[in-house]
Parts: structure tokens; C-alpha cells; sequence
């Protein structure tokens, strides 16, 4: 494998309930390889397996068959946990990513030593706090005089902000991003995605983000592909999103996967 | 009814009230930090006491035989623990699994030494192991062999440890597991092993408490567990309710679980003086629990109705 691979999926495969009627087919023989420094986003219809395939790299379930290989490791059979030490990740629902009846500087203390050893040292040293308190400064919203609230406190935008700057605040080799901005209202979305460019661009970072925006996946990133009943159906490098409309890429996707884009959630503009 | 009666058995209530306050603090680590209701312990409190008694009565010093109690403690907790994470069971029968099981155990443990091999009770007798750490012989003297004294400082020792613990990089990830296990996860913390860890030192505590409780009473026995979790629940929140206001810091919110175990013995105390028969007590401690876990409920319910004008359709 070459040095610059950072994430390689092989033949991924994912039946959920299988045998019985509820059975579906979440993953179909993905493929898709990663170099580092790659900014990926990722749409798709409903079910066509986005925020599947970015669980199975986290591991909150084991796939059928196929590789799963993380900066040339195989971390297929890893447990969740374990992988996390590689991993950073923020979730389309803004309560998941962080733990509500626990302070802001807990959490981020908390996501500060993912994929250490934890000890009986102190949970949160003086040194922490003032890093601490500059980077939330530099999110711009107020937080900074707010560590020792609890985080449930805070605004839907304001826990995607913090849930994002824990994922990178121990340097992640891949972010992942699975709809974090769904659930927020428009200007704030808006808000949370600026930051999320800035962060991976300042930090370097290899990121697949799965979103329902069209518009957004075209603009952002240097790639974006295409999924569709569990399988990647098209995949633009940087060159081919500049010439990219959202128009093309719907006819792309009808190309590609034989049918009209019939989506209500997929937004178009 | 005479009201000296009722302050000359206060005392004791205090003392029994901080005894079973450890053992409401494994409840709080549980129920609070790691959201498990955890069953065990009406099984570990006797089980602390049984071990604690067999060695006392064999010759054991009675700080090592108390401590002894609370690793077998940690064993318990680490049953249901695997019960619960290894073998999927839902937490909660994983307790009631272990509680059963440790019924034989205990009856087991009590009879170590005897012809029969099971025992149901061991009688600890302060006249005769007079080195034992608390008596209720001593309860109602002003002296410094009052066991009070001595409860007291064994918990706000404990209360600083686990202060410093749930502190820890450990013990934050701990409260994380609780709080939000996915959260956990992707923080790399395994919620498996938190909920065990969290499981045996519950349940350690809990059956430090029962060896101290059989020493204060003079006897363990293989009954003197049941109902431990009611009362450990009614510990917790009769502290919630009292000093949720007053208490925010951790070692304050735990000191106020002990303090929920003192005022719930002498609330205990006033009824019987009031003339309530001993059988009816876990009747009245039930419903007493039941009432305080409904209100909760019962005020977002009223927030909501409020909400929509206070009209009772809607």
C-alpha cells in the first residue's frame, strides 16, 4: 500500500437483519480509497448507504466482508472504541457527539486523551484549560467564558462547533462528518460548515463528509462521490467538480444509476 | 409517646443512617453516574457483612476483615458487570441474577467452619471481639468510642476518594460512559469495561457497608440486605431533593447521599415512635420511593400543561 493512503475500503459489504423481511442491503461491495490530505464529500440518496459506510469505518458494527484499512493499518475487526484513537467524528444529531450533564472543559479534556491510556491522573491540568480557552475564542462563540457550564445548556450550532473542534483537537488521520449539519437551522449550518473548512484546511486533515446538500458538496472539498444503493456510482476529482452544476450532477447520477434522482430530502439549490 | 424515648433513639439513627449512607453512595455511582439500576446490592450488602463476620469470628482484625468484605464486594460487581456486557443481559436482570446467586453464596459463606456448611446467621458479639470498629453498645454515650466519630470520618474519607477518583482521566471517561456511551466510544473509552469498573466499585462500597453494618448490629445475617436498593434509592433522592439546590459540586452532591441516609433513619425513627408497626416499614419506604421517582414525571407533565394554558383538554 502506498505511503499516501489513508483510508482503503475493499468489497465492503453490509446486510442489516438478514433472513428475515425487515433484511436491506446497506452496503453492496463499497470501494473507495482515501490519500491523505484528501477532502472528501459524499451524497446520495436516502438509504443509499452514506452514513452506513461511515459507521462501518467507525465500527459501530462489524461488515459482512470486505477491508477496512486505516493509514495502512487493518482496522476491520477493531472494536469501535479502539478505533477511535484514529478517528474523529461528528454526528448529524447535535446531542451524540458530546456528553450534556458534563462541562464544556470536561469534554474537550475528555476528546483530548481519545486513543490514550487514561490514568489516575488528574482528569484536567491548568496547562488544558488556557489551550483550551483559546481555541474556543477562536470558534467566535462566546464559549470561552462558558467552560464550566454543562454543554446541555448549549445551543444545537453551539454543540456541533464544540463537537467538531473535539474531533480535531487530537489530530484525527480521518474526520468524519455524517450530515453534521442537517439538524441546524440554515444560518448557523452555514456557520458550522465555514468552520469545518477552516479546521480541515488549518490542521491538514483527511475528511469524508456525507451531506444532503448538493450545492455544498460541490463547493466544498477537492472530490465528491456519489452513492447509490450501497455502492459508490461516481466519483469527480477536484478538476471535474469546477465544471460541476448541480444540474450536471443530477443527470450524472441518472447516467449512472439508471433512474431519476426521486428524493425529497436531497436538496438541489 | 414520650419524647425522650423518641431522642434517645436518635443517635442510633444517625449512626445506621451514615453506615447505610456508604452503601447509598454505590447506589449514587450506579444509578446516577453510570444510569444502571443496579440490584446487586441487596446481595453484596449481606454478602459484605457475611464475610466480614466469618473472619471477625475467626480472628481476622476487623479493619482487614471490612476491607476484605469490600473486594469481594468488587468480585460481585464484576458478576453482574460480565453478566450485563459479555453476555448481553439487560442490567437490570443481570443484578437480580447475582442477587439470587449470592443468597446461596452468603448462606455459604456464614457457614464456613460450621458441621452443616450454611448458616443463616453469625452472631458478632462486641463483648466477646471487642476490637470491632463500630457497636451500637456505644451509640448513645457522648464519648469518643461513640461509633458516630468514627462513621463519620470513614465517610468523608471515602466521599474524598471518590471525589479524586471520578477526577481522574479514568474516572471522567467513567462519567462519560454514563452520560453519553456513544460519546464514549468515539472518544475511544470501551462502555463495557466503564460499566464493570463502575459496577465493582458500587458494589465494593456497597458491601463495606454491610461488614460495618454487621459489626454495628452484632450479627450478620442472610436477610439483612433485602430492600438495600430502596433504601439506597431513597438515600439518593431524599439528598437530591434536600440540597440539589444547595450542593453542586461532586463531593457535596455524595455528601448529601449521606446526608439523605441520616434523614431518611430518622424520619424511620419518628413513625415508629408515631406508633407505625416495624412490618409495615418497607411498605411505607415503597411507596415513599415511588413517589419521589414519579416526580420527575409528574413535573414536566404539569410544565406541559401549563404550557398549553393550563386547559385540562387540550
Amino acid at each position: 500500500m502506498a505511503e499516501s493512503e489513508m483510508l482503503v475500503l475493499q468489497g465492503l459489504h453490509k446486510t442489516f437483519n438478514p433472513g428475515t423481511v425487515m433484511r436491506k442491503m446497506a452496503l453492496a461491495g463499497v470501494d473507495l480509497t482515501l490519500s491523505k490530505g484528501d477532502f472528501v464529500t459524499v451524497i446520495g440518496g436516502n438509504g443509499a448507504g452514506k452514513s452506513t459506510m461511515l459507521n462501518a469505518i467507525a465500527g459501530t458494527f462489524q461488515v459482512d466482508s470486505g477491508t477496512i484499512s486505516l493509514g495502512g493499518r487493518n482496522v476491520t475487526h477493531l472494536p469501535e472504541h479502539k478505533r477511535a484513537a484514529f478517528l474523529g467524528r461528528v454526528f448529524q444529531d447535535p446531542m451524540t457527539g458530546t456528553a450534556a450533564s458534563m462541562n464544556i472543559e470536561e469534554n474537550l479534556a475528555l476528546a483530548s486523551r481519545r486513543g490514550q491510556p487514561r490514568g489516575l491522573r488528574w482528569g484536567i491540568t491548568a496547562r488544558e484549560r488556557a489551550e483550551y480557552r483559546e481555541k474556543l475564542a477562536s470558534l467566535d462563540l462566546g464559549l470561552e467564558s462558558r467552560m464550566g457550564s454543562k454543554v446541555g445548556l448549549l445551543s444545537g450550532g453551539q454543540r456541533q462547533a464544540l463537537t467538531l473542534l473535539m474531533a480535531t483537537l487530537k489530530k484525527p488521520e480521518l474526520l468524519l462528518l455524517d450530515e453534521h449539519t442537517a439538524a441546524l437551522d440554515p444560518k448557523t449550518a452555514e456557520k458550522v460548515l465555514r468552520l469545518t473548512s477552516q479546521l480541515i484546511r488549518d490542521n491538514g486533515l483527511t475528511a469524508l463528509m456525507v451531506t444532503h446538500n448538493m450545492k455544498d458538496a460541490l463547493a466544498l472539498g477537492n472530490r465528491t462521490i456519489m452513492m447509490h444503493e450501497g455502492k459508490v456510482i461516481l466519483d469527480l476529482d477536484a478538476e471535474a467538480k469546477k465544471h460541476m452544476t448541480v444540474e450536471d450532477l443530477l443527470a450524472q447520477f441518472e447516467k449512472a444509476s439508471g433512474r431519476e434522482l426521486a428524493n425529497d430530502r436531497m436538496l438541489l439549490v | 409517646m414520650n419524647i425522650a424515648q423518641l431522642l434517645n433513639q436518635l443517635p442510633g439513627a444517625v449512626a445506621q443512617g451514615l453506615i447505610w449512607g456508604i452503601m447509598a453512595i454505590g447506589v449514587y455511582i450506579t444509578f446516577r453516574i453510570l444510569d444502571i439500576a443496579d440490584l446487586t446490592v441487596d446481595g453484596s450488602f449481606a454478602t459484605g457483612g457475611a464475610v466480614a463476620a466469618i473472619l471477625i469470628t475467626g480472628g481476622v482484625n476487623p479493619w482487614l476483615a471490612t476491607l476484605i468484605a469490600f473486594v469481594v464486594g468488587l468480585a460481585a460487581g464484576m458478576v453482574t458487570g460480565v453478566f450485563h456486557t459479555s453476555m448481553g443481559i439487560p442490567a437490570i436482570l443481570a443484578g437480580i441474577l447475582t442477587q439470587l446467586a449470592l443468597y446461596s453464596v452468603n448462606l455459604r459463606i456464614q457457614g464456613i467452619g460450621t458441621d452443616l456448611g450454611s448458616r443463616a446467621n453469625v452472631p458478632l458479639s462486641i463483648n466477646k471481639y471487642k476490637n470491632m470498629l463500630v457497636s451500637l453498645r456505644n451509640v448513645g454515650r457522648f464519648a469518643l468510642d461513640n461509633p458516630i466519630w468514627l462513621m463519620l470520618l470513614i465517610t468523608l474519607v471515602l466521599i474524598g476518594l471518590m471525589y479524586w477518583f471520578f477526577g481522574t482521566e479514568y474516572g471522567c471517561g467513567l462519567r462519560a460512559v454514563g452520560a453519553n456511551p456513544q460519546m464514549a466510544r468515539a472518544q475511544g473509552i470501551s462502555t463495557g469495561m466503564g460499566k464493570i469498573v463502575g459496577l465493582m466499585i458500587s458494589n465494593g462500597l456497597v458491601a463495606f457497608s454491610g461488614a460495618l453494618m454487621a459489626q454495628y448490629q452484632g450479627f450478620s445475617d442472610v436477610q439483612m440486605g433485602r430492600g438495600a436498593i430502596v433504601i439506597g434509592l431513597a438515600a439518593v433522592i431524599i439528598g437530591e431533593v434536600v440540597f440539589g439546590k444547595l450542593f453542586r459540586n461532586f463531593a457535596l452532591k455524595l455528601l448529601a447521599v449521606s446526608l439523605g441516609a441520616i434523614i431518611y433513619y430518622m424520619v424511620i425513627q419518628v413513625v415508629l415512635w408515631l406508633g407505625l408497626n416495624t412490618d409495615d416499614l418497607k411498605l411505607l419506604t415503597a411507596l415513599v420511593v415511588a413517589l419521589f421517582l414519579a416526580m420527575p414525571h409528574w413535573k414536566s407533565r404539569f410544565t406541559a400543561w401549563k404550557l398549553k394554558g393550563g386547559k385540562l383538554r387540550g
